[in-house]
């Protein structure tokens, strides 16, 4: 993809969920799962949001997306909410039609950038499986069309949810850099989900830790690494154990 | 559509299509050998018996079908028969999947109708038979109706089950890459229901077909095939009741492979 502009905003997004509750279901009581959590997110910055499991991470995320209505709060994406994208845990296409098709179908009837797809899929390097369903394709490459299916829109929100999960390592590596890549060519606001410490600070640029207990945010932190520090995993090690230290 | 395929996929392809014609051959060849046993065994049945009038021999049945084809009421009676079904059929797969899927979409409904479904399952054919003839009169839309009735509501129910198993995944997918409802209809939901459209369909014609003949016998007003096997039965003319079922068979199974396999094996095809 030739010369992709950035991402245009310059408002930021405005986060407020005052109270988020799980209703009683059975034997278990009402659970609180978020409770005064606010914060912006600057344009054009990549937030990670993180976590042990259970701490509200995903179920924020849902709620920034608006796929859950039912908290107290208020939710402000600014003039980029109508071109936010969603990359979600497991990849979410539809088995029935092939990758290109599902990538096809992101974009509305007749949009010019149609004309990028083959671009994109060689950059995912996805050109040979176009014409495959997704069923016959490993997890990772499913992974990497969710990934472009997301990025052909190219959003001026991002939002994932702990996309590389349960991928074997190298694998999981190979997407990160595509990631960096593809934002480096193209910095959208992104707010991105995930429970491991090593991939928030290899991606973020501001990080979040969400507590369970608490059901609040505990620690907000800079990452002060440049694009080629990024793929260094000694540099990455050290700015985690910074950031984490009092964790 | 996406770039053109590599050649290796193209040889593999040919290969499993031989492969396929062969295996094909070789079903065929089962089938063959596995009616002409029933042929032979019914011939010396036949023979046994001895009376051509209650237990014809092959013989003497294809000689019927011969000349009721000749005479042309085999060909009227048959086609009078499948408009019925098909005006039955595609009236019950609606009918039938539009209340499964309501009832599987709104829970509140389907708690206060779900009775109402049970009944009609349990209902014998022979009562909506009788009570759309006393109702409806001797007429055609009463026996499609009667028909019709006897499908609705097992089609409802599949299309009930497939409704409440769509995925809220694919939902929130839909509605995150703004399908709109027609695109999420088209490319999320109807895929999605396929097959439980085609489980429907498929019982659906083996239902459909048994209880034509049956409310054409009970209600005839002079043709179909039911009602000819009807006549058959007074005159104790055991040839023309077979002629007729032959024929009928032959005809169900075109429709079977010609139009409903090849469109199962369509809407499978993106599966492993």
């Amino acid at each position: 993809m030739a010369a992709v502009m950035g991402s245009t905003l310059t408002e930021p997004i405005k986060i407020r969920v005052d109270r988020k509750v799980f209703p009683a279901v059975g034997e278990r009581d009402e659970q609180l799962v978020l409770s005064n959590v606010a914060f912006e997110v600057e344009p054009r910055s990549f937030l990670v949001l993180t976590g042990p499991s259970g701490c509200g991470k995903s179920t924020l995320l849902n709620i920034v997306a608006g796929l859950d209505t039912d908290y107290e709060g208020a939710i402000d994406l600014g003039p980029g909410k109508d071109r936010m994208t969603y990359i979600f845990q497991s990849p979410r296409l539809l088995p029935w039609r092939t990758v290109y098709d599902n990538i096809l179908l992101a974009l509305p009837d007749g949009d010019p950038r149609v004309a990028n797809i083959p671009a994109m899929l060689a950059r995912v390097g996805l050109t040979e499986a176009a014409n495959a369903y997704p069923e016959r394709l490993s997890l990772g490459m499913q992974r990497r069309a969710s990934l472009a299916r997301g990025f052909i829109l190219e959003p001026d929100i991002l939002l994932m949810d702990e996309p590389f999960v349960s991928l074997d390592d190298p694998t999981a590596q190979s997407l990160r850099q595509l990631l960096i890549e593809l934002w480096n060519s193209h910095p959208t606001t992104v707010i991105f989900v995930t429970h491991d410490r090593a991939e928030a600070v290899q991606l973020g640029t501001r990080i979040l830790r969400l507590a369970p207990g608490r059901a609040s945010v505990v620690q907000d932190a800079r990452v002060r690494l440049t694009p080629a520090e990024r793929l260094d995993r000694a540099v990455v090690l050290a700015e985690q154990t910074r950031i984490f230290a009092a964790a | 559509m996406a770039p053109g395929s590599t050649p290796i996929s193209s040889t593999r392809r040919r290969a499993n299509a031989s492969a396929a014609w062969m295996a094909g051959f070789e079903r065929l060849g089962w089938v063959v050998a596995s009616l002409l046993a029933f042929v032979a065994l019914w011939q010396v049945i036949a023979m046994i018996a001895n009376d051509v009038r209650r237990f014809p021999t092959p013989a003497a049945v294809l000689e019927t079908v011969m000349q009721l084809a000749a005479s042309g009421a085999l060909w009227s009676n048959i086609g009078v028969t499948l408009v019925r079904v098909a005006l039955a059929f595609f009236s019950a797969m609606i009918i039938g999947s539009v209340i499964g899927i309501l009832l599987g979409k709104y829970p509140r409904v389907d708690r206060f109708f779900d009775p109402w479904l049970v009944l009609f399952l349990n209902l014998p054919a022979i009562v909506t038979i009788t009570l759309c003839f006393i109702w409806g009169g001797l007429t055609q839309t009463a026996a499609v109706t009667a028909v019709a009735l006897n499908k609705i509501p097992s089609a409802a129910v599949t299309l009930r089950e497939g409704t409440r198993a769509l995925s809220r995944d694919l939902n929130e997918m839909a509605l995150i890459y703004k399908f709109g409802w027609w695109k999420t209809l088209r490319h999320v939901t109807i895929p999605q229901l396929a097959p439980y459209f085609a489980g429907a369909a498929r019982t659906g014609l083996a239902l459909i077909w048994k209880i034509v003949l049956v409310v054409e016998a009970f209600g005839g007003n002079g043709r179909g095939v039911g009602y000819q096997i009807f006549i058959a039965f007074q005159e104790f003319d055991v040839s023309t009741i077979l002629a007729y079922a032959l024929a009928f068979i032959l005809i169900v199974q075109i429709i079977e492979f010609t139009v409903l396999q090849p469109l199962l094996a369509r809407v499978n095809r993106w599966r492993r």
